[in-house]
C-alpha cells in the first residue's frame, strides 16, 4: 500500500480589512479633512497624530495668516516686530523660489497703494502647511493617510506595510457643474492641487497683468509634494500653454490636468 | 523557585480540599471551581500539576450540578480552548469594526444650511461606502413659486448627488471652498459618510 501525498496550497494570507476614520475642522478659512485607513483607525496614536496635524495648521495661520493682524507676517510688515517665526523666512525663500521656477506665472508679492510692494504667500502657505501637517502622519506606523484642504489634497502611508500603501481616489471637481465629479486620480502617495475659478470667483491675480484670471475652467497638479503642485497648479491656471511647458522640463514628475 | 512551587501547589491542593467539601454539602460548586482556576492561572510552573487539579474540580462541579453535564465538559477544556476562543473572537472584532467603517451604511443628514431663499436640507443614504439615495428633505416651499421652482432644482440636486458618486471617490481636489462653502461640498458628504 502506498500513500499519496495529497498537495495542499497554503492558505494565501488574508490582506488586513482596514478601517476608515474622517476628521474635519475649519482652519486656514477652509474645512481640513483627515482620513485614515488602519486595521484599527481608533488607535490612540493615530488620534494623537491627526491632532498634531491640525495643531500644525493651526499654527501655520497664526504665523502667516494675511488676514489675522496679531500674525507674525502683518507685525512684520506693519514694522511692529521683528521677532518672528523662522516660517516667515522659509516661506519668503520658497516664494522667491516659486516665482523663479515658474518664469514669474507664480507671484506672491503684491503692490499695494501708496507703491509699497508686499509679500503675500497665501497662494503658498495652504500646500506648504498641509504638506508639512501631513508628515505628522507619516512617522506613525501601519496607517494610510489623506488630507484634504479646501481642494488640496495630500495622501499617503505612514512607516510599515499598510497593506501596501492602498490607493486613494481622488476626484477633480467638475470646474462647470458644483459637486459634479468631472475626473478621478489614484494616488498611494503623493499630492492633487487644483486652481481654478469654480468655487471663488476671479481670485488668482495674473503676474504679467495683475487682473484676475477669468477663463473657466481649472487646472490640477498632480505629483509627489503638495507645495509645488499647489504652485504649479496657480501657474498653470494663469497659463496653461506655458506652465505646462515649463513642468515638462523643471519638474516632469509631476503632470498636469486641464478640465 | 521550587519551594514557591511547592508552596503554591500546596495551598492549592488544600483550597481544592476546602471547595471540594463545600461542593459536596452545597452546590455553589460551579463558582468555586472558577476560584480554584483563577488561583492556579497565576503560576506559570506547575501546568502539569494543575491539569490534574482542574480535573478534580470540574469533576466535583460535575457532580454536585448533575444536569448540566455539558457544562462540565465545557469547563474541563475550557482550559484549552479559552486561548483559542479569545484570539477568535478578538478577530472578529477587529474584522467586524474593519468591515463597518471601511464600508460605512447609513443615513446621514448634513446640517439645515441657510440660504437667501430659506433653509436647505439634504439627507444621503450610503450603502458599503456608496452614496445610494439622496434626499433633499428641507427646501424653502413658502410659496407658489418656490414650488414651481423646487419641483423642478429638487430632482436635478439629488440627481447630481448620486451621479457625482458614481466614481466612488475618497477626497475631491478643486477650487478652493471657504468654511461656509464646505457645508453645501461633496467632500462634506464625504466626510460625514467616515466621520
Amino acid at each position: 500500500m502506498t500513500t499519496a501525498e495529497i498537495p495542499v496550497a497554503p492558505a494565501a494570507p488574508t490582506p488586513p480589512v482596514l478601517g476608515r476614520r474622517a476628521w474635519v475642522e475649519h482652519v486656514m478659512g477652509t474645512a481640513v479633512s483627515v482620513h485614515v485607513r488602519a486595521v484599527e483607525p481608533t488607535r490612540p496614536d493615530i488620534e494623537a497624530a491627526v491632532g498634531r496635524v491640525y495643531a500644525h495648521l493651526r499654527r501655520a495661520e497664526a504665523v502667516l495668516s494675511t488676514w489675522r493682524p496679531d500674525s507674525d507676517l502683518l507685525r512684520l510688515q506693519h514694522g511692529e516686530t521683528d521677532d518672528v517665526h523662522a516660517w516667515v523666512a522659509d516661506v519668503t525663500e520658497l516664494c522667491l523660489e516659486a516665482e523663479d521656477r515658474t518664469d514669474g506665472l507664480f507671484r506672491a508679492w503684491r503692490a499695494r497703494p501708496g507703491g509699497r510692494t508686499v509679500l503675500d504667500p497665501t497662494g503658498l502657505v495652504k500646500g506648504w502647511a498641509v504638506a508639512a501637517a501631513a508628515e505628522h502622519l507619516a512617522v506613525v506606523p501601519e496607517v494610510a493617510f489623506a488630507v484634504g484642504a479646501g481642494g488640496d489634497v495630500v495622501v499617503g502611508a505612514g512607516r510599515g506595510p499598510v497593506a501596501a500603501a492602498p490607493a486613494w481616489r481622488i476626484g477633480l471637481e467638475d470646474p462647470r457643474r458644483a459637486g459634479a465629479v468631472a475626473d478621478v486620480v489614484t494616488v498611494r502617495r503623493g499630492a492633487v492641487a487644483t486652481s481654478g475659478a469654480a468655487a471663488r470667483g476671479g481670485h488668482v491675480i495674473d503676474p504679467r497683468t495683475g487682473g484676475p484670471v477669468t477663463r473657466a475652467g481649472s487646472a490640477t497638479v498632480v505629483g509627489p509634494d503638495l507645495t509645488w503642485a499647489d504652485v504649479w497648479a496657480t501657474a498653470a491656471w494663469v497659463d496653461p500653454e506655458h506652465a505646462g511647458r515649463l513642468l515638462g522640463e523643471r519638474d516632469p514628475s509631476y503632470r498636469l490636468v486641464l478640465l | 523557585m521550587r519551594r514557591i512551587t511547592t508552596w503554591l501547589l500546596s495551598t492549592v491542593s488544600v483550597l481544592v480540599l476546602l471547595f471540594s467539601y463545600h461542593t459536596s454539602t452545597n452546590s455553589a460548586g460551579a463558582g468555586v471551581v472558577a476560584v480554584g482556576e483563577s488561583g492556579v492561572g497565576g503560576t506559570d510552573a506547575s501546568t502539569d500539576d494543575t491539569g490534574s487539579v482542574d480535573g478534580d474540580a470540574s469533576t466535583g462541579s460535575g457532580t454536585t450540578d448533575g444536569g448540566p453535564s455539558g457544562s462540565g465538559s465545557s469547563s474541563g477544556s475550557g482550559s484549552s480552548t479559552d486561548p483559542g476562543s479569545g484570539s477568535s473572537s478578538a478577530d472578529g472584532g477587529s474584522s467586524d469594526s474593519g468591515s463597518s467603517s471601511s464600508a460605512p451604511s447609513g443615513t446621514f443628514t448634513g446640517d439645515a444650511v441657510q440660504t437667501r431663499f430659506g433653509p436647505v436640507q439634504v439627507e444621503i443614504t450610503v450603502r458599503n461606502g456608496r452614496i445610494t439615495k439622496s434626499v433633499v428633505t428641507q427646501v424653502p416651499w413658502s410659496n407658489g413659486r418656490d414650488q414651481e421652482i423646487n419641483s423642478v432644482a429638487v430632482p436635478v440636486l439629488n440627481d447630481e448627488a448620486v451621479q457625482s458618486q458614481s466614481a466612488d471617490i475618497d477626497m475631491v481636489s478643486g477650487a478652493t471652498y471657504t468654511s461656509d462653502g464646505y457645508r453645501q461640498s461633496l467632500q462634506s458628504a464625504i466626510d460625514r459618510a467616515n466621520l
